[in-house]
């Protein structure tokens, strides 16, 4: 026991609660990388989270809840993508807009289905995400500090985690690796080049803007079924910013969002384990100022203190076509 | 030909687009089984029904015209100021802060101006951040701006637990302020006591809010800042071409826009609470931005957008107090208002410009026809 013990306990609940943020990173970094900015990432965690907690409690099955957390998340992806890229909306404006109407549409329906102030009741079994025990657990344990590490940070995850950690590479050969990617990338740098070769520019942005709102429908049903036992009211507490702050943190690469998204994930193990934090440093450190920590990397990297953070050119921008 | 007439674009687009909202709005609320009707039943005699419904309607619109003007001052400037939420929290701690440094306040009228002055600096200090990084390291505001909301709710939380939280009390709260430092409300005011005769929380500070929305549009269209703040949001290359400093702009204009946001705390944090406690706005600093969007970024709009908000809000108050609808209702409005106005605006105007000039006026089209 002690300090040992401590950290892997610390670095287990680190991988627990950067998952979400991975998923949202990501799939955030497919929408900017298209040129679109997407503040609407938490609306659409917090949708998802809602859809899978209510059908996975409905149905009793996990991947229903998947299914319907998703669905729910593109349908919020489908509108940004409306008011964005047809109708050249302020994407801003859109994603701001779009987090409010899931924050109060979420309560409203699990109000409406459930009756239990805007939760939905509590899963268990087949409704949920169960741990999975990587093979060679057992075996390896006795080895001194690496089998600790194997059985109690890296095995005895949920299913998503896994995923969203194979993401990562997935995401990375998708936009460095193939034609899409070339293409997607281009549309958020320079949108023209990229109409001028034939590609349409908008039929681009929605599959990346539909592509955020799967993996964005990944990261809430994962807090509602996974690192969670439900959906609640505001579940995911701003973790959608956090995401756009690793996205930002991470300059828009998918290798530093995940090394971004670890990062962030510790800060929140930390804040929940303050007593750690105090013996480690031999300060008191306030609470508050772990959760601070985050965002006030993320103002430090914007302003150019560690690295400049430069993003996508065309971000933002809706594209007009020459006539 | 697509544009269309002024009266259309300052009148025609918002109500266009309200009613969108409000139309989403009566689905929802079929959706989840109720009655539409009824509900705005409710909230009209909620909000609107009594001089105590009233009362409550004219404190939320009071704190929504402080934090609706500020997002309207920077969004002239082009500048996207998310971080009225933060702002005006920050502007709570400046209140609190400066009533607790007193024992004991003379008079209400010079706790005003002290707290006031509190609230607007602390409210302006957390926007001048953001504005710094944004005028000399280009980082963008929008993105700041919301991480400062985040900093602002774990410095206040900070604040409260470790330092203004008095000793033996559990809450998260300042100490209540001291005596001499409650501000008048509209009941406690000779004349309008014969209308509100009982205790409301809407007061003073709605007259000082009034004012804001005059002085603001005489800053915005009546003086030379207010012309260089508009000229460097329409183009800031212009801007800089005629020599208005992008720096400087950017500077004010956001110290404004935070002194705004924070003075709201005036009216929830010294008016209503009289101690600070933990998420003091509620949001009101992100209602801002619905209503400088409703509003058009006109002062005079701001202040029919914010009472529409008001409304709003006391009639979400009382759909959760008296019927089953959830009082979530009203962010969902919220939501579909910024969605409107703000987003797809361009449908909405697209939309108006076909009803206006793709069909020709009738004499027009039977002259065709007998031409044909």
């Amino acid at each position: 026991m002690g300090f040992y013990a401590d950290l892997l306990q610390i670095l287990d609940s680190t991988l627990r609660l950067s998952t979400p943020l991975l998923f949202a990173c990501l799939a955030g970094l497919f929408s900017e990388r298209a040129g679109i900015f997407d503040i609407g990432l938490e609306g659409k965690m917090l949708i998802a989270a809602m859809a899978s907690g209510a059908v996975a409690a409905l149905t009793g099955t996990v991947w229903m809840g998947l299914g319907a957390g998703i669905l729910a998340s593109l349908c919020l992806a489908a509108i940004h993508g409306v008011a964005s890229i047809t109708f050249r909306g302020n994407q801003l404006i859109s994603g701001v807009a779009l987090n409010f109407l899931a924050s109060g549409i979420t309560v409203l329906v699990a109000q409406r289905l459930f009756g239990q102030g805007g939760r939905t009741p509590a899963l268990s079994g087949d409704a949920r995400f169960g741990e999975i025990v990587l093979p060679l657990t057992e075996t390896l344990r006795p080895v001194p500090v690496i089998g600790p590490f194997y059985a109690d940070v890296i095995s005895g995850h949920a299913l998503l985690v896994y995923v969203a950690l194979l993401c990562v590479p997935l995401t990375w050969w998708v936009l460095f690796g193939t034609r899409f990617g070339l293409r997607l990338r281009a549309v958020g740098e320079n949108p023209g080049a990229v109409d001028t070769a034939g590609v349409s520019v908008i039929r681009m942005r929605y599959t990346a803007v539909l592509i955020t709102g799967i993996l964005c429908g990944f990261a809430g049903a994962y807090m509602a079924t996974a690192l969670q036992a439900g959906f609640g009211k505001e579940m995911t507490a701003g973790r959608g910013y956090i995401a756009l702050a690793a996205l930002i943190f991470a300059k828009w690469r998918p290798w530093a969002a995940l090394w971004a998204c670890l990062l962030f994930g510790f800060f929140q193990a930390l804040a929940l384990r303050p007593d750690v934090v105090e013996n480690v440093l031999t300060v008191k450190v306030p609470v508050p100022a772990l959760d601070a920590l985050p965002y006030v990397l993320t103002v430090l990297v914007l302003a150019g203190f560690v690295g400049k953070a430069i993003p996508p050119r065309a971000g933002g921008e809706a594209y007009v076509k020459e006539r | 030909m697509t544009k269309l007439p002024n009266w259309a674009d300052i009148v025609l687009v918002p109500l266009v687009s309200l009613l969108f909202a409000a139309i989403i709005s009566a689905l929802v609320l079929l959706a989840i089984g109720q009655d539409p009707v009824a509900a705005m039943n409710v909230m009209v005699t909620g909000a609107l029904g009594s001089p105590y419904g009233w009362g409550y309607t004219l404190y939320y619109t009071t704190s929504f015209i402080f934090t609706g003007l500020a997002v309207t001052v920077s969004f002239n400037a082009r500048l996207f100021n998310i971080g009225g939420e933060g702002q005006a929290q920050m502007g709570g701690l400046g209140v609190a802060l400066v009533l607790l440094s007193l024992p004991v306040w003379p008079h209400w009228t010079v706790a005003l101006v002290a707290a006031a002055l509190g609230a607007a600096a602390f409210g302006a200090a957390w926007a001048a951040i953001p504005a710094y990084l944004q005028a000399r390291r280009g980082s963008h505001i929008v993105i700041t701006t919301i991480m400062f909301n985040y900093i602002a709710a774990a410095v206040i939380v900070y604040m409260l637990v470790d330092v203004l939280r008095p000793p033996r009390q559990m809450e998260p709260a300042s100490a209540r302020f001291p005596e001499g430092a409650a501000l008048p409300t509209l009941h406690d005011i000779p004349g309008l006591s014969l209308i509100f005769t009982r205790e409301v929380p809407a007061n003073v500070t709605l007259f000082i809010a009034l004012v804001a929305a005059f002085l603001v549009w005489v800053l915005l269209w009546r003086t030379r800042l207010g012309y260089q703040i508009r000229a460097f949001g329409q183009s800031e290359p212009a801007a800089r071409y005629a020599g208005i400093d992008p720096f400087r702009t950017i500077m004010i204009t956001m110290l404004i826009s935070g002194g705004l946001a924070g003075l709201m705390a005036v009216n929830n944090v010294m008016g209503e609470a009289e101690k600070l406690v933990q998420n003091s706005s509620e949001g009101a600093g992100f209602i801002g931005i619905a209503v400088a969007l409703m509003g058009r970024n006109h002062p005079f709009g701001v202040l029919v957008a914010a009472f529409l908000f008001g409304f709003l809000y006391q009639g979400g108050a009382e759909l959760g107090l008296w019927t089953t609808i959830p009082i979530e209702m009203r962010i969902v409005v919220q939501g579909l208002v910024i969605l409107f106005t703000g987003a797809l605006d361009v449908m909405v105007r697209m939309l108006l410009a076909r009803l206006f000039f793709r069909k020709p006026p009738p004499e027009v089209a039977v002259a065709a026809r007998e031409r044909a």
